[in-house]
C-alpha cells in the first residue's frame, strides 16, 4: 500500500485527531512525544512499508511511551479496529500503555525501556540476510534514547555487519522527560557520530512527510551501510501551546486544551 | 569416583548436533567463542555464529530480533555477564515478549573461582526464578546437558541453561531425557532428603551414600528445572521425611529459597540451606565449595543434624 503525500498528510490529521480523543478519554499517554512521531509513522505505514505480500518490511517502535500514535496508525493501516483504539490502556486491554507483541499481532516488539528496540531490529535486519530476504527493517527511536549505551552497542553491530536494509528513524524533537537533550547529556553533533559509526546519515524535516517519504523509499542511501534518517521534529507539533514544551511529555490536556489541540490540528 | 566431564562439552556437541539438521539454529555470543567452546561450531556454520562483540545488552536484543524473524538463537556468554549486564533485556525483550531465546549462562557459580566476585554469578538462579515464562533449567552432567539442549531447541518459548565449566561426574543414565518441572530421585530416602542442582548434585549424591553406611535414608532429589520447580517433589520430600536440606552454588535465595517457599505453604518442616553467601574471596572453585559446605562430609553434617533434631 502506498498512500501519496496529500493522503498521508490527512492521514497524519485523522491520527493526530485519534490520539488526542485516546489520551483525554483514558486520562494517559504521551501526547508530545505522539505528535512529535505521528508523521514519521504514518509515512512509512501507509507511504513506505509493505505490509503484505512474500517480503513484509517490519517495524519497530523502540519509543514505546509513543504507543498511542502507533495504535492509531496501525487503525490507519488496517491493523486494528476502531474498537480495539477505545480500549486503550483500559482494564485488561490489549493495548497497553507500551506496546506489547504478544497482546497486538501487528506489534514487532515490546518495548517500553528505551535503548531495546535498535538492537532487536539489528537481529530482525540479521535474521532477513540469513533468509536471503530483501525485507526491510525501520526502528524508530527517539532522541533521548540515543543516550543509552545498548543503542551505541547495537550500531556498532549493525555497521560492522553491513545490514543496508536497516532503517533507523531518530525522532530528533530535542526534548526528553524532564529537559533538552542538549541540557542533560548533549548528542551533538549526532549526524557526525553515526557516520563515524559506519552508518549513511540524512537529516528531513521529520513533519514533512514528502521529504520523509522519498528519503524512506530510497533505502539504501550507501550499499553496504545500515541508514540513519535523523528527523527533525517537535514534541506536541502542530499545537501551539505543547509544541517544543517538555511539559507535555505526558500531561494529559484539560477539555478545553482538548478542543483548542483539535482545532490547532484540523487547521494545519 | 568416576571421570569428570566439563558441560560445556556436552552442550558444543549437541548444538552442532541439533545445527547440523535445522538451520533456524543460529548461535550469538560476545566474543565468548572460546568460553563457550564454540570453535567447531563457528567452522561449520561461520554465518549462524553472530558474534557481536563485548556488548551483552545488545546481544540478547539482537537474539530477540533473530527469535522474531524465525531463527533459533542460543546466546551463549559467562552467567555472571549475560545475567547481570542484560537482566532487562531477559525481561523485556525475551520471557515479556515471549521469544524462543536459549540463554545459556556459561561457567556459573564460582566457576571462575580466583577471578573474584565480579566473575562470579551466585545471583543468578534467585533472579532468573522470579522472571514469568522463563525456564531455568540446570543440568547436573554431560547426558542431563545435551538432553536439556535438545529439549531447549524444541522449546518455543524462552528458556535459561545454566552450564558449569567445572568438572562433575556422570550422574544421570547416558541416555537420560529431560522433562522440565520433573525432578529426579536419584538416592532413595525417607528420613531426609537433599534438594540439589547442577554442580551440587554429585556431592549430595556422596553424602547419601555415606548417610547410608550410617543407616540413615538421604533421599537426593536432583532439580533440572529450578523453575517451574517440581513442586510436587518438594512436598513430598516434606511430608515424607524429616527435613530438607537443599545444596546449590548460588545465593541460598535461589533453589533455597524456592524450596523454602513451598514448605511454608504447604508443610512446614525444617529447611537448612547450603550455598555461597556474600561476595567470595579469592580461591579456587574448589576451595570456595569446600568453604561454602557444598562438600560431601558438610552436607552429610546438617542432614544428619536434621534427622537427629527431628
Amino acid at each position: 500500500m502506498t498512500t501519496d503525500v496529500d493522503g498521508l498528510r490527512a492521514a497524519s490529521q485523522r491520527v493526530r485527531l485519534r490520539d488526542l480523543q485516546m489520551v483525554s478519554s483514558a486520562g494517559m499517554g504521551h501526547i508530545g512525544g505522539e505528535f512529535s512521531v505521528t508523521d514519521i509513522l504514518v509515512t512509512l505505514y501507509l507511504g513506505v512499508m509493505a505490509l503484505d505480500g512474500p517480503e513484509p518490511d517490519r517495524l519497530v517502535l523502540s519509543k514505546g511511551h509513543a504507543a498511542a500514535a502507533l495504535y492509531a496508525v496501525l487503525a490507519e493501516a488496517g491493523l486494528l479496529s476502531e474498537d480495539d483504539l477505545t480500549t486503550f490502556v483500559q482494564a485488561d486491554s490489549a493495548l497497553n500503555g507500551h506496546p506489547a507483541r504478544t497482546k497486538v499481532e501487528a506489534v514487532e516488539a515490546s518495548t517500553g525501556p528505551l535503548g531495546h528496540g535498535l538492537p532487536i531490529a539489528v537481529g530482525m535486519a540479521m535474521a532477513a540476510r540469513l533468509d536471503g530476504s530483501s525485507r526491510r527493517v525501520f526502528v524508530v527511536t527517539g532522541d533521548g534514547e540515543m543516550q543509552e549505551g545498548s543503542n551505541w552497542e547495537a550500531l556498532m553491530i549493525a555497521a560492522h555487519h553491513g545490514l543496508d536494509r536497516l532503517v533507523l528513524i531518530i525522532d530528533r524533537n530535542g526534548l526528553q522527560q524532564g529537559a533538552a537533550v542538549a541540557d542533560t547529556s548533549d548528542l551533538e553533533p549526532l549526524d557526525d557520530k553515526l557516520r563515524a559509526f559506519g552508518w549513511a546519515v540524512a537529516e528531513v524535516d521529520g513533519h514533512d512527510v514528502e521529504q520523509l517519504q522519498d528519503i524512506l523509499s530510497a533505502i539504501p542511501l550507501v550499499p553496504g551501510r545500515p541508514t540513519a534518517v535523523i528527523a527533525r521534529t517537535h514534541k506536541g507539533h502542530p499545537v501551539s501551546f505543547m509544541s517544543d514544551d517538555a511539559g507535555w511529555h505526558h500531561r494529559v490536556p484539560t477539555p478545553e486544551q482538548v478542543d483548542a489541540a483539535r482545532a490547532e490540528v484540523l487547521a494545519t | 569416583m568416576s571421570a569428570l566431564h566439563d558441560c560445556r562439552d556436552a552442550f558444543s556437541r549437541t548444538l552442532i548436533e541439533l545445527a547440523d539438521h535445522d538451520e533456524r539454529i543460529v548461535a550469538v555470543v560476545n566474543d565468548s567463542v572460546g568460553s563457550s567452546k564454540l570453535g567447531d561450531f563457528s567452522k561449520r556454520f561461520p554465518d549462524r555464529l553472530i558474534n557481536v562483540g563485548i556488548a551483552e545488552q545488545a546481544m540478547v536484543g539482537v537474539a530477540a530480533g533473530l527469535a522474531a524473524g524465525g531463527r533459533i538463537p542460543f546466546v551463549s556468554a559467562a552467567s555472571c555477564f549475560l545475567t547481570a549486564r542484560a537482566m532487562e533485556q531477559i525481561k523485556v525483550d525475551v520471557a515479556y515478549s515471549d521469544h524462543h531465546v536459549v540463554l545459556c549462562g556459561q561457567s556459573p557459580g564460582v566457576a571462575y573461582g580466583e577471578l573474584g566476585p565480579t566473575h562470579h554469578s551466585p545471583e543468578d538462579l534467585a533472579w532468573l526464578r522470579t522472571i514469568p515464562g522463563l525456564t531455568v533449567v540446570v543440568p547436573a552432567d554431560p547426558a542431563e546437558t545435551a538432553a536439556a539442549v535438545r529439549w531447549a531447541a524444541a522449546h518455543d518459548g524462552p528458556v535459561f541453561l545454566r552450564i558449569s565449566r567445572m568438572g562433575v561426574p556422570d550422574v544421570h543414565a547416558p541416555n537420560v531425557t529431560f522433562t522440565p518441572g520433573v525432578a529426579t530421585e536419584l538416592h532413595p530416602g525417607d528420613d531426609v532428603a537433599i534438594i540439589a542442582l547442577g554442580t551440587t548434585v554429585a556431592p549430595s549424591l556422596e553424602a547419601a551414600r555415606d548417610l547410608a553406611d550410617e543407616g540413615i535414608g538421604a533421599r537426593v532429589l536432583s532439580i533440572g528445572t529450578l523453575s517451574p520447580i517440581d513442586r510436587q517433589a518438594v512436598v513430598n520430600a516434606a511430608r515424607q521425611t524429616r527435613g530438607i536440606v537443599t545444596v546449590e552454588e548460588a545465593y541460598r535465595s535461589g533453589l533455597g529459597g524456592a524450596v523454602a517457599e513451598i514448605v511454608t505453604e504447604e508443610h512446614p518442616v525444617p529447611v537448612r540451606r547450603i550455598g555461597l553467601d556474600g561476595f567470595a574471596p579469592t580461591g579456587s572453585t574448589h576451595w570456595l565449595f569446600k568453604r561454602s559446605g557444598i562438600d560431601p562430609a558438610t552436607i552429610a553434617d546438617v542432614a544428619r543434624h536434621l534427622v537427629e533434631e527431628g
